[in-house]
């Protein structure tokens, strides 16, 4: 029988080091989205007067202003839904094998989905 | 409180957060609740701004594709109400933002916060599609 309390356990283990990492950087990427949110939709609202062809947007990412909000914008997008979909799969998949399953999946998800945003904005912006 | 009681695995089976169902809905918990399902809705419109820059990378003829599933009905219906997830999302992330340095904290000011966040929300998504709408069927 162990008459240690779980706290002693846990002591001399070491810190967990990053413990604020999570809540830090969902903030950060918060504060970055607001401009970049609103820049975002403006932009959407000008390809959709411009009638929102292929070569609107060819035009408007040809910008390299545009071209690196965009980037931006779509890697702080995918890092920002990655801390936020974590969270609600941590407090709503209670089966070890599925939450972790989908929190591998999550993560890789928004890697491919994040690069390949970027790819295509690239792709737009240098070669039409 | 009931006291605890030892489970198998050695942790000690403390009180639990009482269900959310048992409660009556208040203007903060369900806003809250609201910011939450915004967040996970606008993922799948992450998903969707994903295949759209991809499509127009591909080319004008797949870019055609995803034009055309954004401009069916179920595409308008997802945009409107993509649109506006977005607003509220924005809207209370930044009410969130001045509670994490401390700023409105008080009920008063929760429940102000909240109605105007919502108001702006709304009127933010109203004006975009009033634009939007005026530019098409002008």
């Amino acid at each position: 029988m162990r008459i240690e309390t779980p706290l002693a356990r846990v002591r001399g283990l070491g810190s967990a080091k990053e413990g604020t990492e999570h809540w830090w950087m969902q903030r950060l990427t918060a504060i970055l989205l607001v401009p970049l949110g609103l820049w975002f939709v403006s932009g959407i609202w000008w390809l959709v007067m411009q009638g929102a062809s292929h070569d609107a947007v060819v035009d408007w990412m040809r910008g390299p202003v545009t071209a690196t909000l965009f980037i931006l914008f779509a890697a702080t997008t995918f890092y920002h839904l990655k801390l936020g979909m974590q969270v609600v799969i941590e407090d709503y998949v209670h089966n070890k094998k599925m939450k972790w399953t989908m929190l591998i999946g999550l993560s890789l998800g928004c890697f491919i989905a994040g690069a390949s945003c970027v790819y295509s904005v690239l792709a737009i912006a240098l070669r039409g | 409180m009931k006291p605890s009681k030892a489970k198998a695995g050695g942790q000690a089976a403390r009180p639990m957060s009482p269900h959310l169902q048992v409660y009556r809905p208040q203007l903060t918990s369900v806003l809250s609740i609201f910011h939450r399902l915004t967040g996970v809705f606008l993922a799948s419109g992450a998903a969707m701004l994903c295949w759209w820059l991809l499509a127009a990378a591909a080319g004008p003829d797949y870019y055609a594709d995803a034009m055309w599933f954004l401009t069916s009905w179920v595409g308008y219906a997802l945009l409107f109400a993509w649109t506006f997830s977005l607003f509220y999302h924005l809207c209370n992330g930044v009410r969130h933002l001045f509670w994490d340095v401390g700023m409105g904290l008080s009920m008063r000011a929760t429940y102000a916060s909240g109605a105007l966040m919502v108001g702006a929300a709304m009127g933010l998504t109203g004006l975009s599609w009033a634009i939007g709408l005026a530019v098409y069927f002008s």
